[in-house]
């Protein structure tokens, strides 16, 4: 087969192709690099980035420190998310509450609350059919509202009843907590306290007018009063058999981990 | 080779169209349950943030698991070549598809937002043993449904045999996920065993096998369509052996956690001292729903009978219903252990049993998934041949030819309605 002769070098068709070519490339960039710069300094300059992984946020809880009868961490948590119930306990939500403890033998006893653990490995992430619950990569579990399907599977893997059903109505919603009838709810660590700089609602108030028995802050850092007060009083991990490395701790007393 | 015959069922009588009235209204009762359990909220309900799963969930999985059994027959024509049952697969299927989808309508008419159903379909969480059920399920319904195509049409009747494999393989796997979602839940005391998902493989097996035996009995006896003693011989001999394997794993399950000191105290509840669950499990799921069937099916007074036969796969699926709700409610009104050795009390109900009373609008519901699947199979059969006209012993027996799986549907439309 006979091939195509090849085009001369200086063919000034090509020429003035390769010239419009150079001139649109120049003038997309002009067109797009503001919006790029742009969007990289809007990313920047976010109040909030994406959640971090280098951080684990966790809470330690002194249950020396918790008195009997006490429950300005339960009061601070419902107002601060709106979870106010209707006097009917068995489904009424419960994003914390407090737990009694008695030592069967020695009649000992201790009071500690119980909220979501945050755990690293969260069974209500696994067997959530839509993704609705999750992880965050600061290690915050939360229920996304918008997929939850209210199928209350979570519900059935927690190990610790921290998550409750909206059975009712809602009403006086907080726009940081948006709730919503038929879907699944639990403490979020007061996720959008947090993520302004701040500190979770029980943890504040139980510094304000508790015993001061809670400690917020990041597991990872080995240097924060958490991960130092975790370390010193071997707090323990509840249902620690089950594997599942909650952001929780407790200190309570005579019960330390061994280690 | 003689063929079998299978032709609609007239439909026409009174007596027919009662019964459509009736499951209508109970579907009806069902439908306007839910609105009210959606309007109000789950408050109207007996279930509450420790018995998260109630009644419907009892009716729903029994209805799940059951499918799965209905499927048997035709597994047992198809997969083991028993040709005894052949003239019994269509109807085993059709079974299979209405007992699902009145199973899954409880189950997603019990969501707290069922209008997220699209959500349940489009976003999935690949760890969920929920969302490998979503996948298992709607591909049982397309399984089974090639499975009685091929089985209908004449031309297809060779695929018959590997697609009934194939539904044979998907059911065990379906069931094994039934199973799996109690299997998987490894913080409570009632589950996290993998003996679940073989547990409920046999439960499927007697529950769907009962409700064959009592449809294809109520649909020959208004039919008029003749049923052979071999055949319910047949079926009862099934019935037994699946019944007895369900209370092996039941044993199995119990002798194992009493092993284990850790397990005490839940089986302390369900055996000893949990009222109304002990009630059910001893009374309801063993002997009514176990050891009372296998003396009629098999004691020489009464195993040869008919009416016993109806009566032991009639306790069969009663025991079934409390057995479920035995493993469902009972599971959840134990107590989770957060401190082992201690003892908890809260406002929440830490360390206490939870009651639970199931609600009218909880039972309306789970009725109407039992009408649906029933509805689904007396309409089916008034517009597609999935009865034969005779199950009398001769075609049906031991020594009969082969049984066609052939529809013979245009040759039975062009006679006379039996």
């Amino acid at each position: 087969m006979k091939m195509p002769p090849s085009p001369p070098a200086n063919n000034t068709v090509d020429g003035a192709r390769r010239r419009l070519l150079a001139g649109a490339a120049a003038i997309a960039t002009l067109s797009l690099a503001p919006g790029v710069v742009l969007i990289t300094a809007a990313e920047a300059k976010a109040p909030t980035g994406p959640a971090s992984a280098k951080v684990r946020w966790g809470l330690l809880v002194d249950s020396a420190k918790c008195g009997d009868g006490c429950d300005v961490c339960v009061d601070a948590c419902r107002t601060e998310n709106g979870w106010t119930g209707h006097g009917r306990p068995r489904t009424d939500p419960q994003w914390i509450r407090m737990v009694s403890l008695r030592e069967p033998a020695g009649g000992a006893s201790w009071t500690l609350p119980m909220m979501c653990q945050h755990c690293r490995f969260p069974p209500c992430v696994d067997v959530c059919p839509t993704g609705a619950s999750f992880r965050r990569a600061d290690g915050i579990v939360l229920v996304d509202k918008h997929i939850c399907i209210g199928c209350r599977y979570c519900m059935m893997a927690c190990p610790y009843n921290a998550r409750s059903f909206v059975h009712e109505d809602v009403a006086e919603q907080r726009p940081h907590a948006p709730r919503g009838k038929g879907t699944v709810e639990s403490c979020t660590l007061c996720v959008h306290r947090i993520d302004a700089g701040g500190i979770p609602a029980c943890v504040e108030a139980c510094g304000r007018a508790g015993g001061g028995a809670l400690t917020f802050g990041d597991l990872n850092d080995p240097d924060s009063e958490i991960a130092r007060r975790a370390a010193a009083y071997a707090a323990v991990r509840v249902r620690a058999d089950l594997g599942l490395d909650p952001a929780v701790r407790y200190h309570i007393p005579g019960r330390a981990a061994k280690r | 080779m003689k063929r079998v015959r299978f032709q609609e069922i007239q439909g026409r009588g009174a007596g027919y169209r009662a019964v459509l009235g009736v499951l209508a209204l109970l579907i009806l009762g069902g439908l306007g349950a839910a609105y009210y359990m959606e309007h109000f909220g789950h408050a109207v309900t007996g279930m509450n943030n420790r018995i998260v799963w109630g009644t419907p969930h009892v009716f729903a999985v029994f209805l799940i698991v059951a499918a799965s059994g209905a499927l048997n027959a035709a597994s047992v024509s198809s997969v083991f070549g028993r040709t005894p049952y052949q003239p019994l697969a269509r109807l085993s299927g059709l079974l299979a598809v209405a007992l699902l989808s009145g199973g899954l309508m409880v189950l997603v008419l019990d969501l707290g937002r069922p209008d997220r159903l699209i959500v349940a379909l489009t976003s999935y969480n690949f760890k969920s043993i929920f969302a490998w059920n979503i996948y298992l399920y709607m591909g049982f319904f397309a399984v089974v449904g090639a499975y009685l195509w091929v089985m209908m049409e004449r031309r297809m009747n060779r695929f018959a045999k590997p697609v009934g494999w194939f539904a044979f393989l998907w059911r065990l796997v379906l069931t094994t996920g039934t199973g799996s979602i109690f299997g998987f839940l490894v913080a409570r005391q009632a589950y996290d065993a993998a003996i679940m998902a073989p547990l409920f493989i046999a439960m499927s097996l007697a529950f769907g096998h009962a409700i064959l035996i009592l449809v294809l009995m109520l649909a020959c006896h208004c039919a008029e369509r003749p049923l052979g003693d071999a055949l319910v011989r047949r079926l009862k001999n099934l019935l037994g052996v699946f019944v007895a394997a369900v209370l092996y794993f039941v044993a199995v399950q119990h002798l194992t956690n009493l092993y284990a000191a850790e397990h005490h105290g839940f089986e302390r509840f369900i055996l000893a001292e949990g009222g109304i669950h002990t009630v059910l499990f001893w009374g309801g799921q063993v002997v009514l729903g176990g050891l009372v069937p296998l003396a009629l099916l098999f004691h020489p007074a009464t195993g040869g009978r008919r009416g016993a036969v109806g009566l032991a796969a009639g306790l069969v699926v009663l025991g079934g219903l409390a057995q479920v709700y035995v493993i469902i409610i009972g599971g959840q009104a134990y107590p989770l252990v957060l401190f082992p050795g201690m003892e908890p009390g809260s406002g929440f109900l830490d360390g206490a049993i939870a009651s639970y009373a199931p609600s009218l609008p909880e039972l309306a519901l789970g009725i109407s998934g039992v009408a649906i699947a029933l509805m689904m199979v007396a309409l089916g059969v008034k517009v597609l041949p999935f009865l034969p006209r005779t199950l009398a012993d001769a075609p049906a027996g031991p020594d009969a030819p082969p049984a066609d799986t052939g529809t013979g549907a245009e040759a039975a439309r062009a006679t006379e309605p039996a």
